[in-house]
C-alpha cells in the first residue's frame, strides 16, 4: 500500500475563503483580559486551545498575531513539550506532544513562567537522595575512573 | 486478574513516571475532559489517590468500530496511560484468552469485584422478548449476560450509538428486536457515549473523570456526559459564521462549498446534534466531516438511522418554513440559535414522520 503522501490529492487551502473564519480574534481579546489581570494581580490564566472551535486559519491567525518572543524550551517527559515566549512578555505557548510528535494539548499559558518549567516539589523530594548516591557512587571510584 | 490496589500516583512512579511527565498527563487528560485548565492542579491531586478500577467491557450486537475508535486513537501515550490505569479484566476483541477460559476470568473478576468494577458496553442486545438466538455470546444470550453482569456493577458506560440509543441494529424494522442498554438497566448509574463511532477522546475522557473523582461526569437528558455532549456540533462549528451570514453551499461543487460555507442546505445535522466533533476532531486532530465538505450526519442521536436521507435538510423544524429558517440564520447567532433548540425539540416528531430514502431517490437528489 502506498504512503498516503503519494496518493495524488490536491488539498486546497483557505477552505473559508480568502479571509479566516474570525475564531481568533475573541481568544485574543481574552488573552487582553488575561493580561490586565496579570498585571493588576499576578493571577495567571490557562487557555486550552482544542476546546476552541477553530477553522483551518483561526490558529495561523492568533499564532502570527502573538508573534515569537525571546525564550524556547523543550521538555522530554512524556514525548517533547515545547514552550514558546510569544512576542507579547507574559504570554507563553506551551504545545503538549507525544513521542511521536501528535499534538496532545495545546495551550496558551499568560504568567510570569509556566508551571510545567519549574522544578517540582515532589522531584525536589527527591533531588538529595539522588545526589547522595551519585556522591557515594563517585567516591567509591578510583580517581583514575574519571 | 483482579484490581490492582496501587494509587495511580504509586502506579506511575513505579514506572519511573516523573512529576512533570504526570503534570502533562493530567493536562492532556483536562483537555480530553472539556475541563478548565485551571483545574489541572485538583485533578492531579485527586488522580494520585485514585485506586485502578476493575472494568468488564462486553461487546453485543456491534461492528468493533467503537473498540477500534478507542484502540486507534491518536494519542496512544495517554490512551496507553489510562488503560493501564483501568484493569481490564474482559474484553473478548482484545483479550488473549478464548472460549471456556475466558468466560471464567470473566465471572472471577465479577466474583471478585462485586459492587466496584465498572462495565463497559457497545453494541445494543435483543431485548427480554426478542428471539435471543439473534446475539449471544458462549452459548449465553447477551440479555442474560448482561443482566448477571449488571447485577454488581458500580456504574455503566454504554459506549456507541448502538450501546446507547440501539443504533444500526435497531433502525426499522428492527429484525432482532434490539434494545438500547439503558431500556434495560435502570438501577445503576449510567452514562452514554453515543456516536457512530464515538470520539476516541471522549470514551478515555469519560474513563479519565471515573478514575479522577471516581464518579461518572454530570450528565444530559440522554444521560450523555455534558462535557462533551453539552453544546451542539452547529455551536460549535468554524462555519457558523457563515451560516450567520447566511452564506451557504448548495451543491457539493459549487463555489459555496469550495469556498467552505455552512453545510445546512445539503442537510448538516449538526444544529439538532450534539457531540465534541467540532473541538476534538479525528485522526489525530486532523480534520473533521464537516472540514472535510461533509454535513454531519447526526450519529449522535437516537434513531439517526431513521431520521431520512443524510442530504436533505430535514433537521428543519416542521413549523418552521426554510425561507423562515435562512432568514433567520442570516439574521444572527441568537436567532440561528433558537433555530438549533427549535430543530432539537422536534427532531423526535420529524424522524416518525420520514421516510427512509432508497438509492434512486438519492441519485435524483444529488
Amino acid at each position: 500500500m502506498p504512503a498516503l503522501s503519494s496518493i495524488p490529492v490536491r488539498v486546497q487551502t483557505m477552505p473559508c475563503g480568502t479571509t479566516d473564519c474570525g475564531n481568533a480574534v475573541p481568544i485574543l481579546h481574552e488573552v487582553r483580559h488575561a493580561l490586565e489581570r496579570l498585571i493588576a494581580t499576578g493571577e495567571g490564566t490557562q487557555i486550552d486551545l482544542n476546546a476552541i472551535p477553530f477553522g483551518p486559519e483561526d490558529e495561523a491567525h492568533l499564532l502570527a498575531v502573538l508573534g515569537v518572543g525571546e525564550v524556547r524550551a523543550t521538555i522530554d517527559a512524556l514525548g517533547p513539550t515545547h514552550v514558546q515566549e510569544t512576542a507579547i512578555p507574559g504570554v507563553w505557548l506551551i504545545d503538549y506532544r507525544i513521542t511521536e510528535d501528535q499534538r496532545l494539548a495545546l495551550h496558551l499559558d499568560i504568567g510570569d513562567i509556566p508551571e510545567i518549567l519549574r522544578t517540582q516539589r515532589q522531584d525536589l523530594d527527591t533531588a538529595l537522595t539522588t545526589l547522595d548516591a551519585r556522591l557515594t557512587s563517585a567516591q567509591d571510584r578510583a580517581p583514575f575512573e574519571y | 486478574m483482579t484490581a490492582k490496589k496501587h494509587s495511580v500516583g504509586e502506579h506511575l512512579r513505579d514506572q519511573g513516571v516523573s512529576r512533570r511527565a504526570f503534570l502533562k498527563f493530567c493536562t492532556a487528560s483536562a483537555s480530553l475532559m472539556a475541563l478548565p485548565p485551571g483545574l489541572i492542579p485538583a485533578m492531579a491531586a485527586a488522580l494520585e489517590q485514585a485506586r485502578r478500577p476493575s472494568v468488564i467491557w462486553l461487546s453485543f450486537q456491534e461492528c468493533t468500530g467503537c473498540t477500534e475508535s478507542l484502540t486507534r486513537s491518536h494519542a496512544p501515550t495517554v490512551e496507553d496511560l489510562i488503560l493501564e490505569m483501568i484493569s481490564l479484566d474482559y474484553h473478548h476483541t482484545l483479550q488473549a484468552a478464548a472460549g471456556e477460559a475466558a468466560e471464567a476470568a470473566r465471572e472471577q473478576a465479577m466474583k471478585d469485584n462485586f459492587g466496584n468494577y465498572l462495565l463497559i458496553v457497545d453494541g445494543s442486545l435483543p431485548g427480554p422478548d426478542a428471539n435471543p438466538g439473534y446475539s449471544t455470546i458462549a452459548g449465553v444470550s447477551n440479555y442474560a449476560m448482561l443482566m448477571e453482569a449488571v447485577e454488581g456493577a458500580a456504574a455503566v458506560i454504554a459506549v456507541g450509538t448502538c450501546a446507547a440509543f440501539g443504533g444500526l441494529p435497531e433502525a426499522a424494522p428492527n429484525p432482532t428486536g434490539a434494545v438500547a442498554v439503558m431500556d434495560l438497566i435502570k438501577d445503576k448509574p449510567l452514562v452514554n457515549v453515543s456516536g457512530c463511532p464515538p470520539v476516541p477522546m471522549v470514551i478515555s475522557g469519560v474513563l479519565a473523570h471515573y478514575l479522577a473523582f471516581g464518579r461518572l461526569p454530570e450528565l444530559d437528558e440522554y444521560h450523555r456526559p455534558l462535557a462533551f455532549f453539552g453544546q451542539s456540533i452547529h455551536d460549535r462549528c468554524y462555519r457558523r459564521p457563515f451560516y450567520d451570514k447566511g452564506l451557504f453551499a448548495e451543491t457539493f461543487d459549487d463555489e459555496g462549498a469550495r469556498a467552505g460555507w455552512c453545510l445546512y442546505r445539503l442537510g448538516c445535522k449538526g444544529p439538532s446534534t450534539y457531540n465534541a466533533c467540532a473541538t476534538m476532531r479525528w485522526n489525530a486532530g486532523t480534520s473533521w466531516p464537516i472540514e472535510a465538505g461533509h454535513p454531519c450526519l447526526g450519529c449522535s442521536e437516537p434513531r439517526f438511522w431513521d431520521a431520512g436521507s443524510f442530504y436533505a435538510p430535514l433537521s428543519v423544524p416542521t413549523d418552521l418554513s426554510s425561507t423562515q429558517v435562512l432568514t433567520a440564520g442570516a439574521a444572527g447567532a441568537l436567532v440561528g440559535g433558537t433555530v438549533a433548540t427549535l430543530a432539537r425539540r422536534t427532531v423526535e416528531t420529524a424522524a416518525a414522520s420520514r421516510q427512509p430514502v432508497t438509492a434512486d431517490e438519492l441519485e435524483q437528489t444529488l
